[in-house]
Order: structure tokens, then C-alpha cells, then sequence
């Protein structure tokens, strides 16, 4: 029975292990589970860019990409699972779209040197790549959403938020938990009064929360929520008649499925991000002639500019420009992880490279160097408009508050080193 | 023929007594042990150690713990996972407080503060039994969940409150951190299984063990010819907690590396484990092993051969995934209530008919 | 004073999410009374009603996923809708449908095994239940729309707004919530007192044997309960997925029925019911009194540590059967 089983799966292994010639990048995804909704989106993206890719340009530089797709059901023990039986076939990042998988890796892909980028979530202090050497977060992390959405409240005010209250609502875990110290660091210098506001997952009832807010009348709401939270917390709002323009929420509490349950009542909520969104971009065109008519699409392209969608999307445009640079930087086409960190390292995404690839103005303008692994950290706000079932783009690209989150990351990733024994390299 | 134990005798109550009485099956344990040992770490690959080996090891620990607790004690607890959290967070505390101390020392201490945690937690099960036990046991799962998100000294301050676990060496060995090979991972864990397993078959064959059995199988007759409900029932709450403990600092410190407690130790980690039990068979040592064995490899095995060999969608392949392990479970329920465990005893007793059935 | 009536509107509030517990509750009830199994899947059954019952209204291809991937076609939808109360009707005929294969593939044949190996079973039915429901149906996040009104009550909180001069909130949904549960509950009571079938079902409760002995059909009586418990589902998730949409999460809502359970006990309807009240009622004042003291997010324990407290005074529940025991 045991060899038997051996048996199979190692011809299970066998099978799965992709052609050692091509790009290797894994889609670490999850279609099932308490955030398969959300995964499912976001993965199809990823892969169908790739897939356009190779079907349309035959690869990157004449290479061919692999995205060998595995489930994680949002789960860290099939995540690391997932890592380890993908990480033999020359890898080269990974993209596990969950902040408990990004921390377990963190420190395993310094080891098995492969790069890990969490465009968005993950690791915050990750930006300094002074102690994170494999780990990229940009264009932008929680820290920055904070700061940004603070910043359109600043500017909705007339820059002055003194006596103002802003409740944070955040998943009671540590994603959710991330932007508190940037919070309290903003509260202090803006002068307005923070209340912090926990709801333990999954959140589907938020009654004791929506009533508190009710009572203290925040001026603003900020929230970091992901799954049913998000559309429990949007109903309760709705419910309560809270403003819903005075209502944000970060990236991940910004998509389609958490506002359609809602329906109407939902007009006009906010929330940030830091890609596109909508069909409105040349690159759809292609991805219709080649992935969608022919039959090619991720899941038949059902979720095609979705913002979920466009964010899986936008992840794989990072990485395919990363390869690209990392191509150009070696001088080979056939790049190992090492080289494509270089190519992380040195990658720089204008406005007119992103209008080439027919994603204009889809994505803030990226600049990383050896130090900072981050980007620029700019993003912008979305509003939600019920009757239309869209998302608009309502602000430019936004500059957070590097006063502020500079110093905390310089702390959070020292805090790291020393408890790591890393001595942080120079730059 | 070959499994039999005709002229195996026996001239002493110590050899009696003895854990594997005939000859073949003592062969059997000394090979797997020698397998185990000799052979595994030399060939051992990341992808084996962290899908297969290490998680089961792991696992075994704490359904060895949790089966003395439910099939010996006959307590229902739905608390596995909130206790692996108290043992994850002990050994966190433990080896970032006391650096030079031996991790071998921390995880132990680490099931200790476990098991006086899960005394605590087993006090409501000398008035509650059944079903109300084991959702009165969701309180600790919950509860300490919560505590150990809330309260940031637990976490030592970080900011997100995920706890990552530093290098620590054994003999000059690194067996936490990232460094770790696959060999030491592994055989760090063997060591500690083949450690409980003995203390746990030791336990359960003598006065404790005993005890327990007396208060699963009525509790009012084992009051009456003198055991304390009292003691034995916080003793079968406290050994079971030790073990589960450990098992939740090595699934954190050894194969984790890095933790956050709502997502690692949430309840389906207790169902997990409480499946395992079952599956393997209730009140047995070989049970929580092949219980252990059984959750762990099959969701790895589906996943790879319905995704790697038949090339299916990944959602899909999952879905199909739970539907199977599903139905595998109600019909093991319903082909052997008992497990495992008692297949295979029922397989020893055929071959040793064999080829003679009558 | 202000205190005093934020802690009456919590109180209010906290009654009607207890209301939303109880419809859990009670599906655990009806079986556990029936059949003396502890029924871990009834939140899965309360997502798998309401996925059934979104798929057929919005005119769902089942298993369109499955059929896509091994033919090749780009099937989702029949293109029709079907209206809502058609709908529910379909849907609790799938229900029954449901319950009468659970009976004969799994419960026939765990008759008189021991109540841990049929919970067990149970979970083993929700994974399976879970995964169907997703390949039947998809994973995406539907929305759920029976016409039931949700928001905010004007008319309370205008009388509130003048009697106290704070208007409390009261939820819509949570009005017309505890409307169903209330009919619903007098249509069982109604049912297991007035009816030849009701009588049987409460034979097979007190006594298996006996029931037996008398001629009464116990498959017949442990489909009609699952039936029932799978109705109830069905309402459960209707006003769970109005809420927040219908998706995974919906089957978690189990786990906050159990405290609900443990208080009022597993063989009582009213205790299921005055069990969620006191339940939705305790967690939401706790953690308005004392919730803000430690932090917050104290629900999901909570919950359990008061029902746990109860418990070790009165090892029964509130309504459960007095077994005479000592530990």
C-alpha cells in the first residue's frame, strides 16, 4: 500500500515538474476556501497575461513562461507545500497573494534564492532591501495605502484633519493589523483622533462594530478587510447610512464581489488602489484575439477587468518587465533567480513603457534600486458607482508620507535583522 | 504461515508483557525504526520533508496526544489547535528569552506550560461530558486564539504580530530557521515521536492508562472501585496537553518557521487532528499514527495526481479534492468505525491463519 | 444616561442577532432530537440551500465548471430567471432530495454507532457537501436577492429619536428574520403536535425502540427531519446570504451556533431560540461594556465562555433533558 502510494506520487511529481528550459514563474493561487472568490480573480489575471505572452510575442525574449498553477486554499502549511514542490523546477518567483504565506517564506526564499514579490501585501518592511534582499513589494505596501488614503482626506479638507475622527475597521489578524502604527504616526501629526475598531474573521456579523460606529459618528471610516468581511462591513454601513463617500478601504476591500452584494446602497465607496481598472486598455484587445476567442483564457475569461483581475494582471506585468530587464542585464534569455533579482533590482516601469505594452497610465511609475525593494508606494482612489456596476478612477497617483513610514520601516526591518542575525548589506 | 507465533514462547511475565509479543512484529518495529533512521535522512528532499514526513511526524505527536485524551479518557476536545497555539507561543517566548538555553529544553517546556493551560481548560469536564464537552472545549480554542492575537507581549511587540522562529542548533545542527536542512528537520522530529510514542504506550499499559480506560468506559463504576475522577481526568487533560503542545512548538518552530496564530492554529486544526484520531482508531497508539499518516498523505497525493498527472484545473482538482476526502471519510466511517487500528488488526489475524483459514 | 440607551439599542440589536443565531440553531436541534446526531454540516447545508437556491433563481448551469473543463465548451447559463418564491420552492425540493440520499448512503448504515463516529460522519458530509456545492455551482460570491428589505427601520428609529433622543437602529432584515423564525417555529411546534407525522417524529425522539416496536418507520422519520433540518437551512442561508452574499463563509456560521446549543441545550427548540437570545444578547453587551477594556473582537469567544460558564452550572443546557449523572 505505502510504496504503492510512493509510487504515485512520485509520477504525480514526476508530471507535474515543468520543462527545465522554460521561465518558470508558479502561481501560488486559491480557487477554494473562505477567500477563494477573491483568489480566482486575481489568479486568472496572472495567468492570462502570461498566456498572452506566449501566445502572442512567444514569450519573453524568445523563452517561453511556465505558470505552473498550484492551490493554496489560502492555507500556509499547502502554501509551503505548494512552494516546496514547485521551487525544484527552476522557479523563479513567487507571488502567493497572502501576507501568513509571504512571512513564511520570507525567510526561505533568502536560502533557496528565489525572489518573492507581494505586490501589495506581504511583509511591509520588506521594502528595505537592505535586509530583505529576495523580498520586492512594490509599487506600494499597507503602510502607504494608510498614508495615501489619509493624504485624499487631508486634501478633501483643505489639508487640515485637526479634530476629525477616523475609525480604522480591520481583519483582526496581521494583515489587518499593519497599518495601525502608520495610523497613530499620521494621528499625531494631523491632529486627528484615531479609534481602532478589530473584527475577527471571517466577519460575517459586524453588528457590535457598525453600532459603535454609529455612536462615535466618525468623521471617516478606513478599512482593511478581506473576504466576507468586506461585504458585511459595506452592507452594515449601508445599513447604518454612513456616508459611504467618507468610506475607504484599502486595495483588497476594493473589488467588485465586495460591493455587488450590496447593490445600490453601496454608491460611492471608496478605495484605494494602485492599477487599473475597467476594459478601457489597448492590451484587452489582445488578450480578446488571442486568449479569449481562442479559447485560451484563464477559466474562459469570465473575470476579464475585473480589479481583481487587473491587479493579478498588473503583478505579471511587473514580473514580465522584471524578466525583461534581467534578460537585458545578463545578456541571456534563459535568466536564473539570481538574475532576475538584479532585474527587480534595476527595473524601472515610466509611464511611456507601460503606454507600450498597452497599459497606459495602468500603474504608478516604478523605480526600484538595491535599497529600495518598494517602488515609489504611489497610489489612488477608486469610487464605486452602483448603477453603472463600475469602478472610477477618481485621483492621480499619490505620493505617500515617507516622513512618517521611512523611519518605521528603517525600525520594523531592523527589528528583523537583529532577530534573524542578518547584517543588512550595503548599498 | 510466515506471520504466526507458534514457538514464540514466552518464560517470563516481562516477556509477556512485552509492547510487540511475537517475534515477527518486534522485527517489523525494529526495521521501520532502523528505516527510519538509517535510511530516510540520507535520501530525504525538501519537498518529501516539508509535504510528507515532517507535517506526519508532527501530526502524530498531537493525535498521540489528543487520543489519550479521547480514546483512553474518553474526553471529547475540540481545543487541539488553541493548545498547539499555547505550546507555538511557549516555545516563541522561550527561545527568543533565553537564547543559549537547548530548543531540545524549550520545546519541552513549551508541552509543559501546555499541559497546566490545558489542566485549566479540563477543570469544566469534571461537570460537563459528551457533546457539551467538546463544544465547551471551542471556548479554549477560541479564547486563547484571541488572547494570543491581542496581547502583543506573546508576539514580543512585532508589528503585524506573526512570530518568526531564529536559528536554533542541536549537536551544531541548525533545526529551526530557514537554514535548516530537510535531514535535520526530520530527524529532530523522529526523535521526539519515537520519544512520546514510548512514554505514551508506557503510559496508557500502566496505572494512568488503566485509570483512564476505567473513567471512558463508566465513570460511576470507576468512582466506585476507587479511582478519582478528579485526578484522573486533569492527568488525562494534562498528558494530552503535553504532547499536543509539543507537537504545535515543532509544527511552528520546526516546519513553520514563521506563524500567525488565527490562520495556523485555527479550528480546523482541531478537526484535523480529532479526524485523524478517529480515522486511525480510537484508544490506540497505532491508530494516531496511521490517522496521521492517512490526513496527511492523501490530500497531497489527490492534489498531485488529479492535478499533476490528469492536468485538471487547480480549483477544480480542489473541489474534487474536499468531495473525495469527504466521501473517504463516511465510508471509512462506515466500512470500520473503529479505524485504522483495528483494519489492521483484523488483517494480522487473517495472515496469521493464512493460508490455513481453518 | 447615554450610556444607558447605546446599552438598550445594543441590547435590542444583540436580541435580533440572536434571533439570526437560533435559525441555525434550530436545524441542529431538530436533528440531534430525531436522531441523536450531532450535526456538524448544517452550516454547510445552510450554504448549499442557499447556493442551489441562487443557481436555479438566476437559471445556473450546474456543474457548468466541470462540463466546461472536460468538454471544452463555454457553457454557464440557461438564460432564464426563476422567480423567487418558485425558486425557494425548487430548492427546498432539492433539500429533501439531499436528505433522502444522506439517509441512504450515509445514516443507514451508522445505525447504532456511537454519537462521536456519527459527528464525524457529519463533518465528513460537509466536506463533501462544500465541494459540491462548488462544483456545482462555482465559487464566486453571489448575490442573493428574495426580495427582503434590509437598512435601517425610519419608523423605530423616528419613535426611538423622540422617546429617548437618540433613534436606535434596528436592521430591516432583522425584523423580518425574526418574523420567519417566529412562524416558523409555530409551524414545527404545530407540525411535531397536531400532526401524525409530527407525533411519529416525536416517538422516534423519546425512543428509538419503541417507536420501532409501534410500527413507526425510522428511515422515513429520519428523512422527513433532515428534510425539515435542510428547510430550515434553506431560511437560514436565505438571511445569512441576503446579508452578506452568498459564499464559503456562510457554512462558518455552525460555529456560532454551538454556544447557542450548549446553553439552551441539544434536544430543546425553545431552548435553541431563548439560547440565541441570551447568546446575541451577551456577546454584543460584553463587548460594548468590556469589548473596548481589552481590545475588542471579543465575540467569537465570548460566546463560548459564556455558554461554557452556564454549562457548569447547569450541565444540561437551560431546556435540556435532566440526565441524571454525576461526574
Amino acid at each position: 500500500m505505502k510504496t504503492k502510494l510512493t509510487a504515485l506520487v512520485a509520477a504525480g511529481m514526476m508530471a507535474a515538474a515543468p520543462a527545465m528550459a522554460d521561465l518558470v514563474v508558479p502561481n501560488l493561487s486559491y480557487r477554494t476556501g473562505p477567500y477563494g472568490a477573491n483568489g480566482t480573480q486575481y489568479a486568472d489575471g496572472f495567468n492570462d497575461y502570461f498566456a498572452l505572452l506566449n501566445e502572442r510575442d512567444g514569450g519573453i525574449g524568445g523563452e517561453m513562461i511556465q505558470v505552473p498553477e498550484c492551490e493554496t486554499a489560502y492555507n500556509t502549511e499547502k502554501g509551503v507545500e505548494c512552494y516546496e514542490s514547485t521551487k525544484d523546477s527552476g522557479a523563479l518567483v513567487y507571488n502567493p497573494l497572502s501576507t501568513g504565506i509571504t512571512y513564511q517564506l520570507i525567510p526561505k526564499v533568502s536560502v533557496d534564492k528565489k525572489v518573492l514579490y507581494t505586490p501589495g501585501y506581504g511583509r511591509t518592511s520588506a521594502k528595505n532591501g537592505k535586509v530583505f534582499e529576495w523580498v520586492f513589494n512594490a509599487p506600494a505596501n499597507y503602510w502607504d495605502g494608510a498614508s495615501v488614503a489619509i493624504k485624499y482626506l487631508l486634501d478633501e479638507n483643505g489639508g487640515d484633519l485637526s479634530g476629525k475622527k477616523v475609525a480604522l475597521v480591520f481583519h483582526n489578524s496581521a494583515y489587518g493589523k499593519e497599518p495601525i502604527r502608520t495610523l497613530e504616526g499620521l494621528a499625531e501629526k494631523h491632529g486627528f483622533e484615531l479609534s481602532q475598531i478589530p473584527v475577527d474573521a471571517p466577519g460575517q456579523e459586524q453588528k457590535s462594530q457598525w453600532l459603535q460606529i454609529r455612536r462615535d459618528k466618525p468623521d471617516y471610516v478606513i478599512m482593511y478587510g478581506w473576504g466576507v468581511m468586506n461585504q458585511a462591513a459595506i452592507q452594515e454601513a449601508a445599513n447604518i447610512r454612513f456616508p459611504m463617500e467618507n468610506f475607504i478601504g484599502i486595495w483588497w476591500s476594493g473589488s467588485e464581489v465586495d460591493v455587488l452584494p450590496v447593490g445600490e446602497k453601496a454608491n460611492g465607496y471608496k478605495a484605494l488602489t494602485f492599477n487599473g481598472v475597467g476594459m478601457d486598455y489597448p492590451v484587452y484587445d489582445d488578450i480578446k484575439t488571442h486568449l479569449i476567442e481562442t479559447g485560451k483564457a484563464s477559466q474562459g475569461g469570465e473575470h476579464v477587468g475585473s480589479v481583481l483581475y487587473s491587479r493579478g494582471m498588473y503583478a505579471a506585468v511587473v514580473i514580465s518587465e522584471a524578466i525583461r530587464k534581467a534578460q537585458e542585464v545578463a545578456g541571456t534569455s534563459a535568466i536564473s533567480p539570481e538574475q532576475l533579482r538584479e532585474g527587480f533590482e534595476q527595473l524601472e516601469i515610466t509611464p511611456e513603457r507601460l503606454a507600450e505594452i498597452g497599459l497606459p497610465d495602468f500603474g504608478p511609475e516604478i523605480k526600484m534600486s538595491c535599497d529600495n525593494h518598494g517602488g515609489s508606494g504611489m497610489a489612488r482612489l477608486q469610487q464605486w458607482d452602483a448603477s453603472a456596476k463600475q469602478w472610477n478612477l477618481i485621483t492621480e497617483f499619490t505620493e505617500p508620507d515617507q516622513e512618517i513610514i521611512a523611519p518605521l520601516i528603517q525600525q520594523d526591518s531592523e527589528a528583523y535583522a537583529a532577530e534573524s542575525g542578518i547584517t543588512p548589506r550595503d548599498c | 504461515m510466515l506471520y504466526r507465533e507458534a514457538g514464540d514462547f514466552k518464560t517470563s511475565y516481562r516477556d509477556d508483557g512485552q509492547t510487540f509479543p511475537i517475534r515477527l512484529d518486534r522485527w517489523g518495529y525494529y526495521i521501520v525504526l532502523a528505516v527510519a533512521f538509517g535510511i530516510i535522512p540520507f535520501i530525504i528532499n525538501d519537498y518529501w520533508a516539508s509535504a510528507v514526513f515532517v507535517p506526519f511526524l508532527i501530526y502524530a505527536v498531537a493525535a498521540l496526544g489528543l487520543n489519550i485524551l479521547t480514546g483512553y479518557a474518553g474526553q471529547v476536545s475540540l481545543g487541539t489547535g488553541g493548545f498547539m497555539a499555547v505550546g507555538a507561543y511557549a516555545v516563541y517566548k522561550l527561545m527568543t528569552a533565553f537564547p543559549d538555553v537547548s530548543i531540545v529544553i524549550h520545546i519541552l517546556l513549551a508541552g509543559g506550560v501546555t499541559a497546566i493551560v490545558g489542566m485549566l481548560f479540563g477543570l469544566p469536564s469534571l461537570r460537563i461530558k459528551g457533546f457539551y464537552l467538546a463544544v465547551a472545549t471551542l471556548a479554549a480554542q477560541f479564547f486563547l486564539v484571541w488572547l494570543f492575537n491581542k496581547v502583543p507581549w506573546f508576539y514580543n511587540y512585532s508589528a503585524s504580530g506573526q512570530i518568526n522562529a531564529p536559528e536554533r542548533t542541536v549537536l551544531g545542527w541548525a533545526v529551526t530557521g530557514p537554514a535548516t536542512s530537510a535531514t535535520a528537520k526530520y530527524l529532530i522530529c523522529l526523535c521526539f515521536v519515537v520519544a512520546l510514542a514510548w512514554v505514551a504506550r508506557n503510559l496508557t499499559r500502566g496505572t494512568l492508562g488503566r485509570k483512564w480506560m476505567a473513567i471512558r468506559d463508566m465513570d460511576i463504576a470507576a468512582e466506585i472501585i476507587g479511582v478519582n475522577p478528579l485526578t484522573a481526568k486533569l492527568s488525562a487533560f494534562a498528558v494530552s496537553s503535553f504532547f499536543i503542545g509539543v507537537a504545535g512548538a515543532l509544527l511552528f518552530a520546526v516546519y513553520l518557521g514563521a506563524a500567525e496564530v488565527g490562520e495556523a492554529f485555527g479550528i480546523n486544526k482541531s478537526f484535523l487532528v480529532l479526524f485523524m484520531i478517529i480515522i486511525g482508531g480510537l484508544g490506540s497508539i497505532f491508530g494516531a499514527f496511521a490517522g496521521a499518516a492517512f490526513m496527511v498523505m492523501l490530500p497531497v497525493l489527490l492534489k498531485n495526481v488529479l492535478v499533476g498527472s490528469l492536468g485538471w484545473p487547480t480549483d477544480l482538482a480542489a473541489h474534487i479534492e474536499l468531495m473525495i476526502v469527504g466521501a473517504l471519510i463516511v465510508i471509512f466511517l462506515i466500512v470500520e468505525p473503529h479505524g485504522l487500528a483495528r483494519l489492521w488488526a483484523l488483517t494480522k489475524e487473517k495472515l496469521r491463519l493464512w493460508p490455513f483459514p481453518h | 444616561m447615554d450610556q444607558l440607551v447605546f446599552a438598550a439599542e445594543v441590547f435590542l440589536n444583540g436580541l435580533m442577532t440572536g434571533v439570526m443565531y437560533a435559525l441555525v440553531a434550530l436545524g441542529f436541534v431538530l436533528i440531534f432530537k430525531a436522531s441523536g446526531v450531532f450535526n456538524y454540516a448544517q452550516g454547510v447545508l445552510a450554504l448549499f440551500a442557499a447556493l442551489t437556491l441562487v443557481g436555479i433563481q438566476q437559471g445556473q448551469v450546474p456543474f457548468a465548471h466541470l462540463i466546461n473543463a472536460m468538454l471544452g465548451t463555454h457553457i454557464s447559463s440557461f438564460g432564464w430567471t426563476v422567480p423567487a418564491l418558485l425558486a425557494i420552492l425548487l430548492t427546498a425540493g432539492v433539500m429533501v432530495l439531499l436528505a433522502f440520499l444522506i439517509e441512504k448512503l450515509v445514516l443507514q448504515h451508522l445505525v447504532g454507532q456511537e454519537p462521536i463516529i456519527l459527528f464525524m460522519a457529519t463533518i465528513g458530509l460537509a466536506y463533501f457537501l462544500e465541494g459540491l456545492g462548488d462544483v456545482m455551482w462555482g465559487a464566486d460570491i453571489k448575490t442573493l436577492d428574495v426580495g427582503l428589505p434590509q437598512g435601517i427601520s425610519d419608523g423605530i428609529e423616528a419613535v426611538t429619536g423622540e422617546w429617548f433622543g437618540y433613534g436606535f437602529f434596528i436592521d430591516r432584515l432583522d425584523i423580518w428574520a425574526t418574523i420567519i423564525a417566529a412562524l416558523l417555529v409555530a409551524a414545527l411546534v404545530a407540525f411535531s403536535q397536531y400532526t401524525k407525522q409530527g407525533r411519529a417524529m416525536r416517538a422516534v425522539a423519546d425512543d428509538h425502540q419503541a417507536a420501532l416496536s409501534v410500527g413507526i418507520s425510522l428511515r422515513f422519520i429520519w428523512v422527513m427531519v433532515w428534510s425539515i433540518a435542510g428547510f430550515v437551512a434553506l431560511v437560514a442561508g436565505i438571511m445569512w446570504g441576503t446579508k452578506s452574499g452568498v459564499q464559503f463563509s456562510l457554512s462558518l456560521i455552525a460555529l456560532k451556533a454551538l454556544p447557542v446549543l450548549m446553553l439552551g441545550g441539544f434536544t430543546s427548540i425553545p431552548g435553541a431560540i431563548i439560547g440565541g437570545l441570551i447568546i446575541g444578547v451577551g456577546e454584543k453587551l460584553f463587548e460594548f461594556l468590556i469589548g473596548p477594556m481589552v481590545g475588542g473582537a471579543t465575540e467569537n469567544w465570548f460566546a463560548y465562555v459564556l455558554a461554557l460558564l452556564f454549562l457548569v452550572f447547569r450541565p444540561q443546557g437551560l431546556f435540556g433533558e435532566r440526565i441524571i449523572e454525576r461526574v
